[in-house]
């Protein structure tokens, strides 16, 4: 990467010359407030629009011409992101500053009087704090479930047998079932009268079984059908790991003599730490937005409401948008803390390894 | 460069990775497992070809055939094809005349939108993947963490002002505008597994390959992409996946005309005030499982090869 040598030099910053992001960038600022006050929002909406992509192409030739690879080689991906979840995000945590509800026109700030609300508030906040401690059940739950079972089943496969691909597809497949299909299907497994688990335990006991008429089996409901769906997720992740390990290594492993447990902790795991990782975090994130399993399965009764699950009523039902984004903002503040946390623990024990 | 993966290859690294061989007792236990896990599927499989009046009976019938007297008659039902006809074609009222139901377009919408946004997303997030690893700039780590967190919010956040978005530009109802939110949705994903994969990479054949005068594009596309085919293939099976089954956008952001199949699957279900009609629910889930599942089916080789991963241990 010594290459990165510097090959032309900065323009000036008045030129009109087609890599001068800088000029592009103040002239699009003052273009954004000019049509912003003067034009309909239509029209300047089109004209901002303009300037962006004036920006985003100068910025490109600039990177170009000084061998900026990493910038070039990122801005496709960064400008999709950018306008598709970013600028949406950040109107969002706008509009949580402010009392907005979709179903009516008027909009006044009230800086933080939503977050207020949502915290401490009487009703709104006991609500709000039951579904948080919810979710976070359900987070550890469904991750240790999905981590444990989805390790389990990548070490059976590891290995070269026969049949091997007809049978890891077989395992693969609740993955790609819709989520409509399997939750409407589990409500009917676990279904009292007509569903197979209360017609295998009735003949068992004697007596009709009821699955979901407490928090404890709503609960083992739930998280049995999540863990059900996305431990292949797991599984994947983790064999692709297991299957990169070198032959050689273990062979050497072999000639020393070295015990299964050690070989697994000094060779195996290296290999899959990054990947576990990438599936503890992605798992743990998705675990946080569980709604679509609770709506189907028991629609929040027996308090098994989650909080993303509480957040679509909010600002989907109620209309109460700004206070919809206020949660959601603290859901993200949670999150990141809890990512950072897994980072800093990844990086820590890579470093001491 | 040939010299140096010829020598790699000589002292056994390239083609010794892999697995172990374990024989047809594996295949047993692993069959069992593998069987249990699959059941809940089996079972919708079966309920698309039974008849709609046995589909909630007590016990539940579970076997297309007696299994040659294996199974007590009372688990076995009789199939039929004649619901995924009506996926097709049904009476919407009770007693008119079949109707069609539009599925075939549906059908269509959702192969063209996941594959043209997962085919987009593999495209701009390995190139953005391959500079994080091999150019950092400056905040690389934030960079990808801000990336990162546009997984991380509920998407009924984003939704209010995506949908004000669309409507001003004229996106709203068209595919351009769905398929440019999926891609941004599979992006997150793309771009972090593609770098754990690129950053597991020996440096030696690339830098080997740079002395003997390779231009960076001829190293990303002659040494890098074909180490990393494997994760290429994971990573468009996983985002496959997720944008195949994608609810709430899908419900909120298409048209009449762009609508995929799990919100027409809701609504062809839970219309008409009748109950779930298990039968026909079945059907679709079965005729939309086909596709993603012969993907992956195909996709499993490249998944599992795992050769030219991890040529050099560093």
């Amino acid at each position: 990467m010594s290459s990165l040598a510097v090959t032309a030099s900065r323009p000036p910053f008045i030129s009109l010359s087609l890599d001068n992001w800088r000029f592009a960038l103040v002239a699009g600022i003052i273009a954004l407030i000019v049509s912003v006050t003067l034009f309909p929002a239509d029209v300047s909406f089109w004209i901002v629009g303009v300037f962006a992509v004036l920006l985003a192409m100068s910025s490109v030739i600039n990177a170009y011409r000084r061998q900026y690879y990493g910038g070039l080689l990122v801005a496709p991906a960064i400008a999709v992101l950018f306008v598709m979840n970013i600028f949406p995000l950040l109107w969002s945590l706008g509009l949580s500053f402010f009392a907005y509800q979709s179903s009516q026109q008027t909009i006044r700030f009230v800086g933080l009087a939503n977050y207020i609300k949502v915290l401490t508030n009487d009703l709104a906040a006991t609500a709000n704090w039951n579904a948080l401690i919810n979710t976070a059940m359900f987070v550890v739950l469904t991750v240790a479930a999905q981590m444990i079972i989805g390790f389990l089943l990548a070490m059976i496969f590891a290995k070269q047998f026969p049949l091997r691909r007809y049978l890891l597809i077989l395992v693969l497949t609740p993955m790609m079932l819709s989520v409509v299909a399997s939750g409407v299907f589990f409500t009917y497994y676990f279904d009292p009268t007509f569903g197979i688990l209360s017609y295998v335990i009735g003949n068992i006991t004697g007596e009709q079984f009821i699955l979901m008429d407490n928090k404890a089996g709503a609960v083992a409901g739930i998280v049995f059908a999540d863990a059900w769906m996305w431990s292949p997720f797991v599984m994947l992740l983790v064999l692709a790991g297991l299957v990169s390990v070198p032959k050689y290594l273990y062979e050497a492993a072999a000639i020393d003599r070295v015990s299964a447990w050690r070989r697994f902790w000094t060779i195996t795991f290296p290999y899959i730490r990054g990947l576990l990782m990438l599936a503890l975090l992605f798992r743990t994130i998705e675990a946080f937005k569980l709604a679509d399993m609770v709506i189907l399965l028991t629609k929040g009764g027996n308090d098994t409401m989650t909080i993303s699950y509480h957040l679509i009523r909010i600002a989907n039902e109620q209309n109460k948008t700004s206070e919809g984004a206020a949660i959601s903002y603290l859901m993200l503040f949670m999150v990141i803390v809890l990512t950072n946390l897994y980072l800093y623990l990844a990086n820590r024990r890579q470093q001491g390894a | 460069m040939a010299n140096t993966i010829s020598i790699l290859e000589k002292l056994g690294f390239r083609k010794a990775s892999g697995v172990d061989e374990a024989g047809w007792g594996r295949t047993l236990f692993v069959a069992a497992v593998s069987l249990i896990y699959f059941l809940p599927v089996l079972f919708i499989i079966f309920t698309a070809f039974k008849p709609q009046a046995s589909a909630l009976s007590v016990p539940p019938t579970l076997s297309p055939t007696s299994l040659f007297g294996l199974i007590p008659d009372q688990f076995v039902f009789s199939p039929t094809l004649e619901n995924f006809g009506s996926v097709f074609e049904r009476s919407m009222t009770s007693g008119g005349a079949p109707e069609p139901t539009g599925f075939d377009r549906y059908f269509f919408n959702s192969i063209m939108i996941a594959s043209m946004s997962v085919l987009l997303a593999l495209i701009i997030g390995t190139l953005a993947a391959f500079g994080f690893s091999r150019y950092p700039l400056k905040g690389n780590d934030t960079y990808l963490f801000i990336i990162l967190t546009t997984r991380m919010l509920p998407a009924i956040v984003v939704i209010i002002p995506v949908i004000l978005m669309f409507r001003v530009v004229g996106l709203s109802g068209s595919y351009i505008g769905i398929i440019m939110l999926y891609t941004a949705f599979n992006l997150a994903f793309t771009i972090w597994m593609m770098k754990s994969f690129f950053d597991e990479l020996s440096l030696d054949v690339e830098d080997a390959a740079r002395i003997d005068g390779s231009t960076g594009l001829r190293v990303f596309f002659k040494i890098c992409l074909p180490q990393v085919v494997a994760g290429l293939a994971a990573t468009f099976v996983f985002g496959l996946i997720l944008t195949w089954n994608e609810f709430l956008f899908a419900l909120l952001l298409s048209g009449p005309d762009t609508r995929t199949v799990p919100v027409a699957m809701n609504q062809a279900v839970s219309s008409g005030g009748r109950g779930t009609d298990w039968t026909l629910l079945a059907a679709i889930e079965t005729l939309f499982l086909i596709p993603v599942f012969v993907v992956t089916f195909f996709l499993q080789n490249h998944l599992l090869r795992g050769v030219t991963f991890g040529t050099v241990k560093r």
